[in-house]
């Protein structure tokens, strides 16, 4: 096998000369590549330079500290609080994390620690896929599915709603998040070593008390990574939570009424960006800092995940 | 004492079952609705026709500009940024960038990795503004191959990274240079991960809607140059949902079934091609 690629590996033993030319063509391709890399870790920084440039000429008119705290929305007056947007996206968000995390955690322990490899293989396969689909699939099953099943338990409920509401929104988030939740946690528990198991199984606990006291202690900080990343993907996405959170620029007051988060605000509104000169500015600052706050999760997440692998 | 601590082990395995089996219910419900609704509504004439007159209102024609116009962006998109993706997970490797760098660039590329398509989406747009392009196949590619780029390279450089180095020590004892290795060993090595990098990417980049919903623009025509609007399947579905006609939903449902279906044929083919890539593969 071995011998196969060496003899691919086609190596000429020829005049000096061409020795020269070989090395040449090494450096230069290095170069090369290292010019390629450079652009690829610009590429986070372009993104928020641009955007921070576009945004200059609202930062100039209002403090960032008004636009952050006013809940009035009339960009027709030249009024633009983001408050609702960033409330909005927040509790949108916080409803999807507390239905996911505890259904994500508890099949992840079991797909690590119960499941058979075979069905665990069948599990990975399947959470990929349901990482794969668009999120307009997702969006779309929201409005024939979760909303009509909102409405109705909203009926249920004696609390009338259309059913396009923060709810909604969560339980199609929810879903969203929950492969990327279970397929890190799944790695993250897998590389706690087997050792630490059989001692506390060897001190008398059950499987339980073993995940519970040692398994789940160690990865703690994996696990929560997991879910911070998921937090990162929920609070970023645009195109399901739209089709299905109500959009109405208001301070949402009850899980049954709408909202409108901050992605979608930016979605609904590029056809009449240029009209208002200010409009596009603040549009594109809102872009920034759905950047930077998606940024600041996932470097922490990940920094947390990449000390671990390195253990 | 010991009867509640296997009742509480007991209660927690039931919760696990339960949770691993509503998880897979839901992907079941979400294909199966999808499945159902699309499949009633669709016909030949989606697949072939562009939109006639009047096809918002419930007269007739098909997708076919959307269907066309989505392979067009993923196509342009995983050839644009496969030629920048490829050189920039060889050079992931330490030979060329070391440790530190190399560390420092896969942290980059995991935070481009989940950035939001919708800030991908503005960034093209102010690229386009700049470059004085207006919506067109061209800003949707670039816009795209920006989103597909760190999908790529993390995942082709995760098989880059798994190559023995002691194979790669054999090829330089043999006096080749870096670039040698690469493109005889590590390539040959890595082609399985080359293969679902670019299906994964490409995967993404025909279902995401956000990042070309400013860049590509909608039309009902097949572009025929790359500075012509074009149209696309998720934003397909997403315009026709939001319309109040039935049949004009119907095809909303219609062509997320076509959607997902080349999304999964894409997942299924990842699968098979990367397997039948790693017959030649050194362990």
């Amino acid at each position: 096998m071995l011998s196969h690629f060496i003899i691919k590996a086609n190596i000429r033993w020829k005049r000096p000369k061409e020795m020269v030319w070989r090395r040449v063509k090494d450096q230069l391709a290095a170069k090369s590549m290292i010019l390629a890399v450079a652009f690829a870790n610009s590429i986070a920084l372009l993104i928020a330079l641009g955007l921070f440039i576009k945004s200059i000429p609202i930062l100039e008119k209002k403090s960032i500290f008004h636009l952050l705290l006013s809940s009035s929305w009339h960009p027709l007056k030249g009024e633009f609080g983001f408050y609702p947007f960033i409330i909005g996206t927040l509790e949108v968000t916080t409803i999807a994390m507390i239905l996911a995390v505890p259904v994500c955690l508890l099949s992840a322990i079991y797909l690590s620690e119960y499941a058979h490899h075979r069905f665990r293989e069948f599990a990975r396969v399947i959470i990929d896929i349901m990482a794969g689909i668009p999120s307009v699939i997702y969006g779309l099953w929201g409005v024939i599915v979760v909303v009509p099943f909102v409405r109705a338990l909203g009926k249920v409920l004696d609390t009338p709603t259309t059913g396009y509401s923060l709810l909604a929104g969560g339980i199609i988030l929810a879903i969203m998040v929950s492969p990327i939740i279970i397929s890190v946690s799944v790695e993250v528990l897998r590389t706690v070593p087997i050792q630490a198991r059989e001692t506390a199984l060897a001190l008398g606990t059950t499987k339980w008390e073993a995940i519970k006291h040692v398994v789940l202690r160690s990865a703690l900080h994996g696990i929560l990574s997991a879910i911070v990343l998921g937090f990162a993907r929920a609070f970023g996405e645009t195109i399901a939570v739209l089709m299905i959170v109500g959009n109405v620029p208001k301070v949402p007051t009850s899980i049954f009424g709408p909202a409108y988060p901050l992605p979608a605000l930016l979605a609904n509104n590029y056809g009449e960006m240029m009209s208002i000169p200010l409009y596009n500015s603040a549009l594109l600052l809102s872009a920034l800092i759905l950047l930077l706050i998606v940024s600041a999760f996932n470097i922490t997440a990940h920094l947390t995940l990449m000390r671990i692998e390195k253990r | 004492m010991v009867k509640t601590r296997k009742i509480e082990e007991s209660v927690f395995k039931v919760l696990m079952i339960a949770s691993i089996t509503l998880v897979l219910c839901v992907l079941a419900g979400i294909l199966i609705v999808i499945v159902m609704r699309g499949a009633s509504s669709l016909n030949l004439a989606m697949f072939t026709q562009t939109p006639e007159g009047g096809y918002y209102l419930g007269k007739g024609g098909g997708i076919a500009n959307a269907i066309v116009g989505s392979l067009y962006l993923a196509f342009g998109a995983s050839l644009l940024s496969f030629l920048f993706g490829l050189p920039i997970a060889f050079a992931l490797q330490k030979e060329y960038l070391g440790r530190r760098l190399a560390r420092m660039t896969r942290l980059s590329l995991d935070i481009l990795w989940g950035t939001p398509s919708i800030v991908y989406g503005a960034f093209g747009f102010i690229i386009m503004v700049y470059l004085g392009l207006r919506a067109s196949l061209l800003g949707g590619i670039i816009t795209l191959s920006l989103l597909m780029l760190p999908i790529m390279i993390r995942s082709i450089e995760e098989v880059i990274r798994m190559t023995p180095p002691e194979l790669k020590e054999i090829s330089y004892a043999l006096g080749t240079t870096r670039m040698e290795t690469t493109l005889t060993v590590v390539l040959r090595q890595a082609l399985p991960g080359i293969v679902t990098g670019v299906l994964l990417a490409f995967g993404r980049g025909i279902g995401d809607a956000a990042s070309i919903l400013f860049t590509a623009g909608y039309t009902d025509y097949i572009p025929r140059s790359l500075f012509d609007p074009v149209a696309s399947l998720p934003l397909a579905v997403f315009f026709q949902v939001a319309t109040p006609i039935p049949e004009v939903q119907q095809r909303a449902y219609a062509s997320a079934l076509i959607l997902l279906i080349i999304v999964l044929l894409i997942s299924l083919g990842s699968r098979l091609l990367s397997h039948r890539c790693s017959k030649h593969i050194v362990r």
